[in-house]
């Protein structure tokens, strides 16, 4: 096994630990973790199969760049929603289902 | 009920987890389609040498201008809810007693200006090897936060407008470019830039895009850490 | 000859970055002018469409595989058609709305700009990595939206609608990577050819089940659909009527190229089965929630879960085996798209005037509106038609063309959920008329609104009713590409 294949397992990994996480968790900074948690498994995925013939693609290397960009922003965006509801309501989870 | 789902959900993802792995060590490389050669062979028409900036600037660079979209619209989100926001210094919540805080304004003096020139350098390094505008612009984001953390830089209220002049500035000079390239070298062709010319267009939307992001991400920071205080003085 | 294709580009672009540059609750006027602009280059597009067919528009001039490739047909021409009709009203009702209630105009004409810009380029992409970065640019502008109400109810709406969407692009972009890895490649021109040569591998099965899941999440299908209602229902009026008349469809027209431009060599008939047994879930859990909401602003949000529905009816009886019963399904399907955007357009505004002129948001407080606002009344009726299916309406188009379809076919399954279906909107919308006929409570005072806020509603209202009689036009562009 090349060490390319090894960050995508690893990456497989991540994104379904992220992906329960996003699910199953109910603190909210903690889902926000594990949606970072599930985009770095994508981009590892991403990056690792790109690479198995031992030489960087550019194209998947740049693809992750923006969607490094865009997990930022949904970070960010993400945070200050979270604290405007901790404001609100004095909890950092989601009201149960309507 | 509940830790029946989360069973559920558990097993579902482990299986999904499995499969997936399994796939991927299975999976053979592409064979029909060679980009990476592809990327190499155009290199010299896209105006840089950096294989990476080539894709994300020019071989790809309308990802690109969309993701800086995506960027100031997360901090348009922002912007619109928070409620009232105050220009207030965050030194002054921290408390720091004098001898702690002229170590770090010391240290602050020191690293910014070594940040900004470091930002500069990524800028330009972008277009032969690792780095760019999102690096360069990131730099300076962090710049701009260790500031507000040090108490030198207060947080932004609603941004006047020369603020958000600054955060659009860099996505408009893209959008000139586009538009000038469209009009003038290429009609009718979006983002066709020609070959001689492409280094130098790139490196203008480069330099706009380090200001403007470096303004976004800060402000990302910056907006909120005002509105921080406000809940703080409420409890 | 002209071009719009980059033009319908670059300029929603523009228009956001100068509304946002014009300062808070700035931009309705600069929204408005631009919108006209774009409209004129969605009919020259359309024109072209129909004359010369569908075509390929190569960004940066590389060409697929390299660089980013835009395709435009039939189906993108109405979806681009359809998004500029509907927000050029909601434009004006939303200048009106926000003049009398300023909560949430902060930054509404940037993100409404953007958010038209998304869709304009996800509409026009053929490039699945591009498709993905114009997903997460309408997703954002949408929540921002909802956001911007900017009270407890909204916020956690936002934030769960949120973590959903961003749940659903990272399971697409998942499949995007395993696509990647397989094929080399991210072009819709260069992979659709490839899937149909190549023996499909497990990697792309699970692609497609990643890309598809990631998108029904979005599009809220049942069992996805909980946390539409919330975001819907508690967004202001426009951004309501912006998000459930057009969001949601753009990820249904995704859903809708994959299954037929990409991953038609790997659909079986028991998936479709699927997709349309969901639908027909949503169809009557949807209509019998709405009936029971007492917000009337959720009573619509709900609607939109149940009309959902009918869209994925179309997955289903596209697989029968006799040409003609799979292409009125088609034709029904988008029928009942556009149809549907019309009337919930017009629903959600005069919804939201009538809400603005009650005070509260609760279906109790509705009594007398018949005489205090007849046209809004009237134009909540009039999109009741369509949702109901009743002729001339486009919604009759679309139902009559759906369930000749499942007749032809043989499925009286899908006929029966579909009359049953028009049987319990005519309930929740009826619930909604028949309060507003009571005679007005003693003591009740509505307070008034700005004509102008009336007639947007009304008139998408009626454009919907109308499009029983143009239907023609749309199913030959629609055919044309």
């Amino acid at each position: 096994m090349s060490s390319a294949l090894i960050y995508a397992c690893t990456g497989a990994a991540l994104f379904v630990f992220g992906v329960t996480g996003l699910i199953l968790l109910s603190h909210l900074l903690r889902k926000i973790l594990a949606f970072n948690i599930m985009g770095s498994g994508i981009f590892l995925v991403l990056v690792g199969l790109g690479q198995r013939s031992g030489t960087p693609d550019p194209i998947p290397q740049a693809m992750v760049l923006t969607g490094i960009v865009v997990a930022v922003a949904a970070t960010g965006l993400a945070l200050a929603l979270v604290r405007r509801l901790l404001h609100f309501t004095g909890e950092i989870r989601l009201p149960e289902e309507p | 009920m509940k830790n029946l789902f989360n069973a559920l959900v558990i097993v579902l993802f482990a299986v999904l987890g499995l499969t997936l792995i399994w796939v991927i060590l299975e999976l053979q490389p592409p064979t029909h389609v060679h980009l990476s050669k592809q990327v190499l062979t155009q290199l010299d028409a896209s105006g840089v040498t950096h294989p990476v900036t080539a894709v994300l600037l020019n071989f790809r660079g309308y990802d690109t201008l969309l993701e800086v979209m995506v960027l100031l619209l997360a901090l348009l989100g922002v912007l619109a809810q928070i409620g009232k926001r105050e220009q207030r210094n965050l030194s002054a919540w921290f408390r720091l007693s004098q001898p702690y805080l002229q170590v770090l304004l010391w240290l602050v003096r020191m690293i910014v200006p070594l940040m900004v020139l470091v930002a500069g350098y990524l800028l330009w390094v972008g277009g032969h090897q690792p780095g760019g505008a999102f690096q360069a612009g990131a730099v300076l984001a962090a710049a701009g936060v260790l500031l507000n953390l040090s108490g030198v830089l207060p947080s932004w209220a609603e941004p006047a407008w020369n603020l958000r002049t600054g955060l659009v500035f860099g996505l408009l000079v893209f959008l000139l470019v586009a538009a000038a390239v469209m009009v003038v070298a290429s009609p009718g062709l979006l983002l066709q830039y020609p070959p001689a010319s492409a280094g130098m267009l790139i490196l203008l939307i480069e330099m706009g895009l380090t200001l403007s992001l470096g303004l976004i991400l800060a402000g990302l920071f910056l907006f909120l850490s005002g509105d921080a205080i406000e809940d703080e003085a409420e409890k | 000859m002209f071009d719009p294709i980059p033009w319908l580009i670059l300029l929603p672009l523009a228009w956001g970055c100068l509304a946002f540059l014009a300062g808070v609750g700035r931009g309705g006027r600069l929204a408005f002018a631009g919108l006209i602009i774009q409209l004129a280059l969605t009919i020259v597009l359309a024109r072209q469409i129909a004359m010369e067919g569908a075509r390929h528009y190569a960004v940066g001039g590389w060409g697929a595989p390299l660089g980013i490739d835009l395709y435009v047909d039939g189906l993108t021409g109405v979806m681009l058609l359809l998004i500029h009709v509907v927000t050029l009203p909601l434009v004006v009702y939303a200048r009106a709305y926000f003049s009398c209630q300023a909560e949430g105009v902060g930054y509404f004409w940037p993100l409404t700009l953007f958010l038209l810009a998304a869709m304009n380029a996800l509409f026009m992409s053929a490039d699945i990595f591009n498709i993905y970065v114009t997903l997460e640019l309408l997703s954002l502008a949408a929540v921002g939206l909802v956001a911007a109400a900017g009270s407890a109810g909204p916020i956690a709406a936002a934030v769960r609608y949120l973590l959903v969407t961003l749940l659903g692009s990272g399971a697409y972009l998942m499949g995007v990577a395993l696509l990647y890895g397989t094929y080399g490649s991210v072009s819709l021109t260069v992979l659709g050819p490839l899937l149909a040569a190549t023996e499909i591998s497990a990697a792309v099965f699970l692609a497609a089940m990643l890309m598809l899941t990631g998108l029904l999440l979005k599009t809220a299908l049942f069992p996805f659909h909980f946390w539409l209602p919330p975001a819907h229902g508690s967004a202001p009026a426009p951004v309501s009527a912006l998000l459930s008349a057009l969001v949601i469809k753009a990820s249904f027209y995704l859903i809708l190229r994959l299954w037929f431009d990409l991953f038609a060599p790997l659909v079986t008939i028991p998936v479709a089965q699927l997709l349309g047994g969901l639908g027909a879930a949503a169809i009557l859990w949807g209509s019998v929630l709405a009936f029971m909401q007492v917000r009337l602003k959720m009573l619509v949000a709900y609607s939109t879960v149940a009309q959902i529905g009918y869209l994925f009816l179309l997955f289903p009886l596209m697989m029968l085996p006799i040409p003609e019963a799979a292409e009125s399904a088609l034709q029904g399907g988008m029928m009942q798209l556009v149809a549907h955007a019309l009337a919930k357009a017009a629903m959600f505004a005069a919804a939201g005037v009538m809400v603005l002129s009650a005070g509260k948001d609760d279906i109790a407080l509705l009594s007398g509106m018949s005489s205090h606002l007849p046209l809004t009344l009237f134009a909540f009726a009039l999109a009741g038609v369509t949702l109901m299916g009743l002729p001339p309406s486009g919604g009759f188009i679309a139902k009559w063309l759906l369930i000749s379809s499942a007749v032809n076919g043989g499925q009286w399954g899908w006929v029966a959920v579909m009359i049953l279906g028009g049987l319990l909107s005519a309930a929740y919308v009826f619930k909604v008329l028949c309060q507003a006929f009571l005679p007005p409570v003693a003591g009740v005072k509505f307070k008034p609104v700005r004509r102008v806020l009336e007639w947007p509603a009304f008139l998408l209202a009626l454009i919907s009713l109308l499009l029983g009689f143009r239907s023609g036009e749309i199913l030959s562009l629609l055919g044309g590409g």
